[in-house]
């Protein structure tokens, strides 16, 4: 039991982990960019792109990935691998704007986008690059209840009856959560005839009825599902449609008599792209996310495909009937957020009434 | 006291000089972008930030919560030290090694769960609601999960001490007729001071800036009084209109709460171990 | 013996009083440490062992598993050179700002791991000042180092945060024994790394292999100052962001797979707490 023993031990752990340090500076920088320099050129390689994109579309990309590999190996010859990074859409679009390597984005809303293309990483335009606004699949805004609906909730005024809990994010951390005030101010906007103070106070009462406001879609999800919180979850159409697929007994959808188209884009950052070497394959990647495979993909997804034929063909699943505006009614993202989601504006002002 | 005269111990120079560049590179220059970031602003933009409502009120939330949490775990903690060093039971040494346990768990796994237990669903939650007090999404959450984050660092500070104070002391106590009660407080208690509030120190330092399990137990209304700084300064970040001056303001403000508790804490420790040396 | 005697004379005195006592704090403990434990393991398992071996053996997991132990060995590494020197400066010695500097070291403890994420972010992302430093170094070196959304990031994040953890434990102990007995090796003319290796390091011995162990443990664990830097799924993530991303993917058996990677950091913890218990246990023989 020497003590020189010890310290020699000791010495030698010590420099055994300062040579793995110097391991792993060499080899944990961003593995996959040296080969994918040379992507596009034919040949047994493989290419990696990454696709910074949502919480809600996880399972969607996780199918479509396979879908686009497929493809594009027997197209060139060359394997593609698609890193997916999901969360807020919010806090992945700044991650891309802080340096985060990602070849496409896949956002919840164009304003996201934007913020990139501020940043200087995307070019103008990009919302008429691919088609329908570079939406390849629209969703919307529904209500997700219990099963049996003891609140009986029908529409959007009767989540301002007293007693009734409602489960909806906070939309001054959430992207999503926008999308989920704005249906409920153009149900107002409808019964009230734009009589501001009336629209102000129907919307005011619908919020004082939240009982936990996450701090994103999927966390209000998670309240509304896993620990049982509230009557009523305002959610996205896709994500009510897992749910109750994933819990056929326990939930139903009830489908709004208005609500908002909400068009998630996608885009490539051309910065990153052209640094990496894949805008070919990137643009390849949203493009094929058009084709009828992927649209029908989408469908099975829970997510609106573009295409109208596709989207008739989920007659079953979607309500088509419904009564939907657009963000441009509220004058585009720029607008909204200063209408209603600025420091001081609309959504302040009932909050704290 | 030969302080001020050099020491005759080599690597004075070498020590520091690898102590202030490794602290710069990993903790200073980092941090100093968050102070960059935030004199972006104005004075003025700056008081106008930290003075709105819901920043005040996310600041006493975060504070009010992280103090109660902290003189809880202080009683708990003095007991369970106590407990752990003074008696002999079976289980004795599972506890022990179990007190660091959420140093390790991941703080959004102990939020989550925590969020379950003590929601209406979950086992706690529903015995507690049914005597109509309700955890989950109000402050009581908050200050469980800060129970759960600060236990070790109470537990931890005081152990050491307990272990050196002499039994007799107490003893010697009792026997001069004292109360048990009277002896703790006036002969027990004064030794573990320093260390009873280096311990309240750590875990309301920690406290206030806990963000992973606070975050889903809280419910996040603006209203009830629920939403913490760290979350304040991710709605910032995480909002259409990423904020990043704004986010570094409050950060700062955090910051500099930090620097001075721990400085509190360092100085406690100095006299403390003075006193002990004479 | 003589104070294991001791203690059994006093306890006997009033028999309640400890009874009393260690009833609270099993109590507390049970309410506030191990139902919880409890609770991770129980949901890991809820959905059979097939699945929690299939969750635990998927091929994020073991991706992040790799990460956390290479981010947890690199931190440990780091943080132990950095304590060693650390508190052989701030207990041997005797300068101006003695105090500041040792609070700074200790910021990381106590700082919001929000701020931690954001202050990487601030510097070393696309927009920070440093940016342009990595650059010139990537440009020079023919390296292609990225210090944030990167392994070399999460290794960074991690050793902020786990910063302090070694030099804290070392400092009591050091300071302690106070530096007579060096001061007479460096008279009778030892050099540093002898007086080191022969009289500091056997005093602090066990408190260094503690302050690993909780450095270690710590490293695992965290979540918010990495998740700011980190963000691919299979590439990047460590164990607690891949628990993050299972918990969030929102669907049951999703869910069950976060507690049964959960449980496995609860394993590494225990391990990680068991040898803690060994090493205490040998030090205070030993001392």
């Amino acid at each position: 039991m020497g003590r020189r023993i010890a310290v020699k031990k000791f010495g030698a752990i010590v420099l055994s982990m300062t040579l793995m340090v110097n391991g792993i500076t060499g080899c944990g920088a961003k593995g996959g960019t040296d080969e994918s320099q040379k992507g596009g050129s034919a040949g047994n390689e493989t290419i990696t792109i990454t696709n910074v994109s949502y919480d809600p579309t996880r399972e969607l990309y996780e199918a479509y990935n396979p879908l686009f590999t497929e493809y594009y190996k027997e197209k060139t010859g060359n394997d593609v691998e698609v890193v997916q990074s999901h969360g807020g859409s919010g806090s992945q679009a700044r991650s891309v704007t802080e340096g985060n390597d990602a070849d496409v984005v896949t956002l919840a809303l164009a304003h996201d986008i934007t913020l990139i293309e501020e940043a200087g990483m995307i070019e103008k335009g990009w919302l008429d690059e691919f088609k329908g606004n570079s939406s390849p699949y629209t969703s919307t805004i529904v209500f997700l209840v219990r099963k049996g609906n003891e609140k009986n909730i029908k529409d959007w005024d009767d989540l301002t009856k007293e007693g009734v809990e409602v489960i909806t994010p906070d939309p001054k951390s959430s992207g999503g959560a926008c999308w989920n005030f704005l249906a409920a101010w153009y149900y107002a906007d409808q019964n009230y005839n734009g009589d501001e103070t009336k629209m102000k106070d129907f919307v005011g009462k619908l919020y004082k009825n939240v009982l936990v406001m996450d701090s994103g879609a999927r966390g209000a999800t998670t309240t509304f599902v896993e620990n049982k919180q509230g009557d009523v979850l305002v959610a996205w159409e896709n994500e009510a449609l897992a749910s109750v697929k994933e819990y056929p007994d326990e939930y139903e959808i009830v489908t709004p008599s208005v609500s908002i188209l909400a068009e998630p884009s996608v885009a490539i950052v051309d910065e990153n792209a052209q640094k990496n070497g894949t805008e070919d394959v990137a643009k390849e990647y949203l493009e094929y996310l058009y084709t009828d495979e992927a649209q029908k993909l989408i469908g099975e997804n829970f997510y609106r495909p573009s295409n109208e034929d596709i989207l008739k063909t989920f007659s079953d699943t979607f309500d088509l009937n419904i009564n939907m505006c657009t963000i441009d009614d509220f004058g585009g993202w720029d607008q909204a957020y200063k209408d209603f989601f600025d420091d001081g504006a609309v959504f302040d002002e009932i909050y704290q009434q | 006291m030969k302080k001020k005269e050099r020491s005759v111990l080599p690597g004075f120079g070498m020590t520091m000089g690898i102590t202030i560049a490794m602290l710069s590179l990993i903790v200073l220059i980092p941090l100093a972008s968050i102070l960059a970031y935030s004199f972006k602003m104005t004075g003025a933009e700056f008081i106008e930030l930290i003075t709105r409502p819901n920043v005040v009120q996310a600041f006493t939330t975060s504070i009010g919560c992280a103090f109660v949490a902290a003189l809880i775990n202080s009683v708990f903690g003095l007991l369970l030290a106590w407990v752990l060093v003074r008696y002999n039971f079976p289980g004795k040494r599972l506890i022990d090694g179990m007190i660091e346990l959420p140093f390790a768990l991941p703080t959004a796994v102990a939020g989550i769960t925590l969020t379950k237990m003590y929601s209406d669903q979950g086992a706690f939650g529903k015995f507690l609601e049914n005597l109509g007090i309700q955890v989950s999404y109000t402050k009581l959450g908050i200050i469980i999960a800060l129970i759960f984050v600060g236990i070790p660092f109470v537990v931890r500070a005081l152990q050491p001490v307990l272990e050196k104070l002499p039994p007799s002391l107490e003893e010697a106590g009792t026997m001069l007729g004292a109360s048990r009660f009277y002896t703790f407080r006036r002969v027990i208690l004064p030794e573990l001071m320093p260390a009873l509030l280096t311990g309240f120190g750590l875990a309301l330092a920690r406290g206030i800036g806990e963000y992973g399990s606070v975050i889903y137990i809280s419910g996040n209304s603006e209203k009830q009084g629920t939403q913490v700084v760290s979350y304040i300064i991710m709605q910032k970040l995480n909002s259409g209109r990423v904020d990043y001056e704004g986010a570094a303001a409050i950060a700062l403000v955090l910051l500099v709460i930090s620097f001075v508790l721990l400085f509190f804490i360092n100085m406690i420790q100095i006299v403390a171990s003075k006193r002990t040396k004479q | 013996m003589e104070r294991e005697k001791k203690i059994k004379n006093y306890q006997t005195e009033n028999p309640w009083v400890p009874r009393l006592l260690i009833g609270i704090s099993v109590i507390f403990f049970v309410i506030m440490l191990v139902v919880p434990l409890f609770e991770v393991i129980y949901r890991s398992l809820k959905e059979g062992i097939g699945t929690y071996v299939n969750a635990v053996t998927a091929k994020n997991t073991l991706s992040a598993m790799r990460i956390t132990l290479l981010a947890t060995v690199i931190a440990v590494a780091v943080n132990t050179f950095f304590g060693l020197c650390a508190s052989w400066l701030l207990t041997k010695f005797n300068f101006k700002g003695k105090h500041a500097l040792s609070t700074l070291i200790d910021i990381p403890f106590s700082v919001s791991p929000v701020i931690g994420g954001l202050a990487f972010i601030m510097t070393f992302g696309r927009m920070g000042w440093a940016t342009p430093v990595v650059e010139w170094f990537n440009e020079t070196f023919g390296t292609d180092i990225a210090l944030v959304f990167s392994v070399p990031g999460v290794v960074l994040a991690t050793i902020f945060v786990t910063f302090p953890f070694v030099s804290r434990e070392l400092l009591p102990v050091m300071q302690a024994q106070g530096t007579a007995e060096e001061e007479a090796a460096a008279l009778m003319g030892a050099k540093g790394f002898t007086i080191f290796k022969r009289i500091t390091f056997p005093h602090i011995r066990w408190a260094l292999v503690y302050g690993i162990i909780l450095c270690a443990a710590r490293a695992f664990g965290e979540f918010g100052a990495v998740y700011a830097v980190s963000k691919a799924r299979g590439k990047t993530f460590t164990l607690p962001l891949e628990i993050d991303a299972l918990y969030m993917a929102g669907s049951a058996n999703s869910i069950t797979q976060a507690f049964a990677v959960s449980s496995l950091l609860v394993l590494l913890a225990i391990i990680m707490l068991v040898l803690k218990q060994i090493v205490e246990y040998r030090g205070k023989r030993n001392s």
